[in-house]
């Protein structure tokens, strides 16, 4: 009897352990579930080449239909898992689930790759036609439809997600402001320069925007928003809302399997759960950091979602990997494009690397001269550099990484690279 | 679905997979969708992590061209063996000119 492996969340994760599985040599069965109806696909263009115009959800597809079956891979979509049970009796790991439809999935192994979900805003007409989320292709597609035809939009958060949804808006021609109840933009990603620099770029390009401003209702007539009103009384126009407040990750079977959760499913760095047998990867997750293996972090990227889920796929099959891996993360909010490598908390010093009035530059971030995590905007060199030197266990020297003539890469000191590396820059 | 066109990647142990390419797509979409291993492309051709690397077959590069200006930085700062037809695969569009295109994967994406 042998039920192979059952992903739960047809996410880039989910579609990653599979993949990865396959690649590993594993050659039985995997059901891949996933409660959307349609098969994995890319979610960040859906906030900004698929709001622009420029991506269709087919071009968002991560793989043709036919790779699936190619690959031995059971896609099931349109199908969400609401019960999932370990057996007493069978071996370490089997179990079943169930789906909301009454479907019956028996595995040997799971792994949970589930996501999360847009945080709601529990606000006076908050259910009001015209305030949207946007965390799936449906909410996408229906945010596209009606940007077509607003006037007035307003976006609650100034995270990535608002941000770019604002970015698109703006460009659209609509007239735009943009709340977030922090002192400064993204205040969760980028450091403060990095944050005034984007209120200052954002207003340039004609967006309003409000800091320390808290929303504390909606109004609306005939069901429909008309306004948004901020805790000291102002009353913003508004026949579009965008909520980006955060997410929360889907923990719900993970708590059914009375699996360890804390603002996340609890795993270790092979991606284990507090049941070893039991895998988990993506935004669903809270780990040791992937560098210092220190503390519990939440990363919610594609760069984790991918790693993750490889280093699960190789535990499920007994393969115990130790993998250090840079976290990275992209945000493109027009024309200005935010690369972050590395994490930067906990950061004692900074260093600016050319002028944020000229809309290129960067910031590095240090402790103890030690080089922890870059901010960069329109400067991808740097934050390449930064990205491989981090993954050498390197670091830049603080001094000259100023000048935006010298070149990150000729900066780079100890440990010394490891040996492929001086033999590639040698060839 | 628009007009087809090949596209012939060589993996680092020289095998060959030939894919039946959509013009207008990018050379990196149309290797993982359909499962051509080697073009990680975690950012989903967005000219940000350079694990797209190719390298160009000689007869095609003079068509295909050069990389960009993002893209250049990318290839100089992030790639393990950059030479002199090196392209990120998601800035390479396929057109009928690039039928037959070849692309060698290098061993190794950062």
């Amino acid at each position: 009897m042998s039920n192979g492996t059952l992903i739960v969340g047809g996410s880039q994760a989910g579609l990653q352990v599979a993949v990865s599985l396959r690649q590993l040599g594993d050659t039985s069965p995997i059901i891949l579930v996933g409660e959307e109806d349609h098969p994995p696909y890319q979610r960040p263009p859906l906030s900004k080449e698929f709001l622009a115009g420029t991506a269709a959800l087919d071009s968002l597809a991560f793989r043709t239909p036919g790779f699936y079956a190619d690959s031995g891979i059971g896609l099931v979509c349109g199908e969400r898992v609401s019960e999932v049970s370990l057996s007493m009796s069978g071996p370490p790991g089997s179990g079943v689930a169930m789906t909301a439809s009454g479907r019956e999935l028996p595995f040997n192994r799971l792994a949970l790759t589930v996501g999360a979900g847009a945080r709601r805003l529990p606000l006076p007409g908050a259910d009001l036609g015209g305030i949207c989320y946007l965390r799936e292709y449906n909410d996408a597609a229906n945010l596209r439809t009606r940007l077509s035809t607003a006037t007035n939009v307003v976006v609650v958060g100034g995270g990535f997600i608002g941000l770019e949804v604002a970015s698109a808006a703006r460009t659209l021609g609509r007239s735009v402001t943009v709340v977030e109840a922090a002192e400064r933009l993204m205040a969760r990603s980028v450091g403060t320069v990095v944050s005034e620099f984007y209120r200052q770029a954002h207003v340039r390009r004609g967006i309003d925007v409000r800091l320390s401003s808290a929303v504390s209702g909606f109004q609306g007539e005939r069901g429909r928003v008309t306004g948004v009103t901020l805790s000291d009384g102002a009353r913003l126009p508004a026949d579009l809302v965008l909520v980006g407040v955060g997410v929360l990750p889907r923990t719900e079977l993970a708590e059914q399997l009375g699996l360890v959760c804390d603002q996340g499913i609890v795993v270790d760095a092979h991606a284990r759960t507090s049941d070893p047998s039991v895998v988990a990867a993506g935004d669903c997750t809270v780990q040791p950091h992937p560098i210092t293996g220190q503390g519990r972090v939440r990363l919610e990227s594609v760069q984790n979602a991918v790693a993750q889920a490889q280093v699960a796929a190789a535990t499920l099959l007994g393969r115990l990997d130790n993998v250090m891996s840079v976290p990275w993360f992209w945000s493109y909010q027009g024309d200005l494009r935010l690369q972050i490598a590395g994490l930067a908390a906990g950061y004692d010093t900074q260093v600016v690397r050319g002028d944020p009035a000229d809309e290129h530059f960067s910031v590095l971030y240090y402790r103890h001269d030690r080089l922890l995590a870059i901010d960069a905007v329109n400067r991808p060199g740097d934050y390449m550099a930064v990205r491989k030197t981090l993954g050498q266990g390197a670091s830049i020297a603080p001094d000259r990484a100023a000048d935006p003539d010298i070149s990150l890469r000729s900066l780079v000191d100890g440990p010394a690279p490891t040996a492929p590396a001086v033999q590639r820059a040698k060839a | 679905m628009g007009t087809l066109a090949k596209v012939i990647y060589i993996d680092s142990a020289g095998r060959e997979y030939a894919v039946d390419a959509t013009v207008g797509d990018t050379v990196m979409a149309t290797a993982v969708k359909n499962g051509v291993p080697g073009i990680v492309a975690e950012c989903g051709g967005n000219c940000s992590c350079a694990t797209c690397h190719v390298w160009v077959s000689d007869e095609f590069a003079p068509v295909v061209g050069p990389p960009n200006d993002m893209e250049e930085d990318l290839l100089d700062m992030g790639v393990s063996e950059r030479r002199g037809t090196s392209r990120l695969s998601c800035q390479i569009r396929i057109t009928a000119a690039l039928d037959g295109l070849r692309v060698e994967i290098p061993p190794e994406q950062p």
